[in-house]
């Protein structure tokens, strides 16, 4: 399977995404605006409560091509964040203590050739790091088999996808032969203490749907995964984190060619949920692209919606301004609060 | 009325019966409600029984809630059409099992 950008198809495009979410696919539409939802709850305009997260999107290279991937990520994906943007990454975490936690993520962020001297430059500045590892990396080469004594060695916190506790739903998913994989790769990071209780190491993993619904209850969900994971495969691991597909990019071409679209959207806009709307991740977060651009988060960045501040670049970091500023919103933001809400984190609400 | 007895529209129409019976209809979703929730039974657990009486009450609206339900908490295409060979075979089966009054019946009568 190949990227909808190496099909070229319509897809690609961020501007054609946003016009079939925003009009829907025949241009008439009748979802009421994100925005008039957010006003209704008094949340519009959506202002930040104070930037915390540093989301750094580091590459859109994967070894995976999942079929829900909203970066349309995938072996053929060349974007890469450069080593001086790194740099400036890194002087901006100096400058702004208040941003306490460096969240990775690509593509498979650690095929960027400048990944482990990143994860080591932040670790000296003492912040928690997260790195959104897909599992199946670990196993790709020999040269990631000791990412898992990496990641200890710097106290990084794992979160992992696994949409599934059975190989059906996650190869169906993620590919052929990712859940074998996967199960290996976990195995390893337990072997090193990951997800094992007393050991501090945090191994978390996320349930995402594998098709056009919602996902369950997360307290109830992360005790099956749990039982089974520990009984079938002798897996251990934190939390689940249970979230919402997005409608954008490989997930919106699924949506769509499978006849799906609106009944989804209708399904968003019917979950919305005022509680969930008011913990957003976007209002904590702030993403970064592998070029250096700014965005509310990692969704807006694949729609190339830059955020509404003055400075829009890396080198233009301004975290007064990033605090102050309204943050973009679009029908798409339905996905992060429906029902108990979704975030990076899971469930919000 | 409408050209067809069943729309699925009209499932998310549902909540509106108390339009006409409020006290009886709020009783009833409130009753619905609790017995959904997580108890002695998981919730995942009475999603896949309901999904089996929805095929033995054969309620399409009920299908289409409990098929979505029942994929959504997890359970497989697999474990989903063993739960309808379940109804199927409970249904069948008290067909077949009131043969006995008809062999009874027959037998009495008969010489």
């Amino acid at each position: 399977m190949k990227s909808l950008k190496a099909q070229h198809s319509n897809l690609a495009f961020a501007h054609q995404q946003i016009e079939i979410i925003e009009h829907g696919q025949t241009g008439d539409s009748e979802l009421i605006p994100f925005r008039e939802k957010l006003y209704q709850t008094g949340l519009y305009p959506l202002k930040p409560t104070g930037v915390e997260i540093f989301q750094l999107n580091i590459g859109k290279m994967c070894n995976q091509v999942c079929k829900h991937c909203h970066v349309d990520a995938g072996p053929d994906r060349k974007e890469i964040m450069t080593r001086e943007t790194m740099h400036q990454c890194i002087d901006i975490l100096q400058s702004n203590p208040q941003l306490k936690i460096v969240d990775l993520t690509g593509g498979a962020p650690e095929l960027n050739p400048n990944f482990r001297w990143f994860v080591e430059e932040i670790s000296k500045l003492n912040r928690h790091i997260i790195v959104r590892c897909n599992l199946t990396i670990i196993l790709a080469n020999k040269k990631y088999h000791d990412l898992p004594e990496f990641y200890k060695l710097h106290q990084v916190e794992v979160v992992s996808s696994l949409p599934s506790y059975t190989q059906d739903r996650t190869d169906r998913q993620r590919g052929n032969g990712v859940f074998e994989d996967s199960i290996k790769a976990l195995q390893m990071l337990n072997e090193v203490g990951y997800g094992i209780a007393g050991t501090g190491l945090q191994l978390n993993l996320v349930y995402n749907p594998a098709g056009a619904f919602l996902p369950p209850s997360q307290a109830a969900l992360e005790k099956e995964y749990k039982q089974e994971l520990k009984q079938k495969f002798g897996i251990e691991f934190n939390s689940l984190y249970v979230i919402t597909n997005m409608p954008i990019s490989r997930y919106l071409d699924y949506l769509i060619s499978t006849g799906n679209y609106e009944t989804y959207m209708e399904k968003l806009v019917n979950a919305y949920n005022p509680v969930a709307a008011s913990n957003v991740m976007c209002r904590n977060t702030i993403s970064v692209g592998w070029d250096g651009f700014l965005y509310d988060c990692d969704f807006n960045q694949m729609l190339e919606l830059k955020v509404e501040s003055k400075g829009q670049h890396i080198s233009e970091f301004d975290i007064n301004m990033l605090d102050n500023r309204e943050i973009n919103i679009g029908q798409h933001c339905y996905g992060c609060t429906a029902g108990s809400g979704s975030s990076c984190g899971g469930a919000v609400a | 009325m409408n050209e067809h007895y069943y729309n699925s529209k009209d499932l998310a129409k549902f909540g509106n019966v108390v339009d006409f019976q409020k006290p009886m209809g709020e009783k009833f979703f409130a009753y619905y409600g609790e017995v959904f929730k997580e108890g002695e039974l998981s919730a995942r657990e009475k999603s896949l029984i309901a999904l089996a009486v929805a095929h033995a009450v054969q309620c399409p609206y009920c299908i289409d809630a409990y098929s979505t339900d029942a994929f959504e908490k997890g359970w497989s295409e697999g474990q989903m059409m063993e739960a309808v060979h379940v109804a199927c075979a409970i249904r069948g089966g008290a067909s077949l099992v009131h043969s006995v009054q008809m062999m009874n019946k027959v037998k009495g009568i008969g010489m």
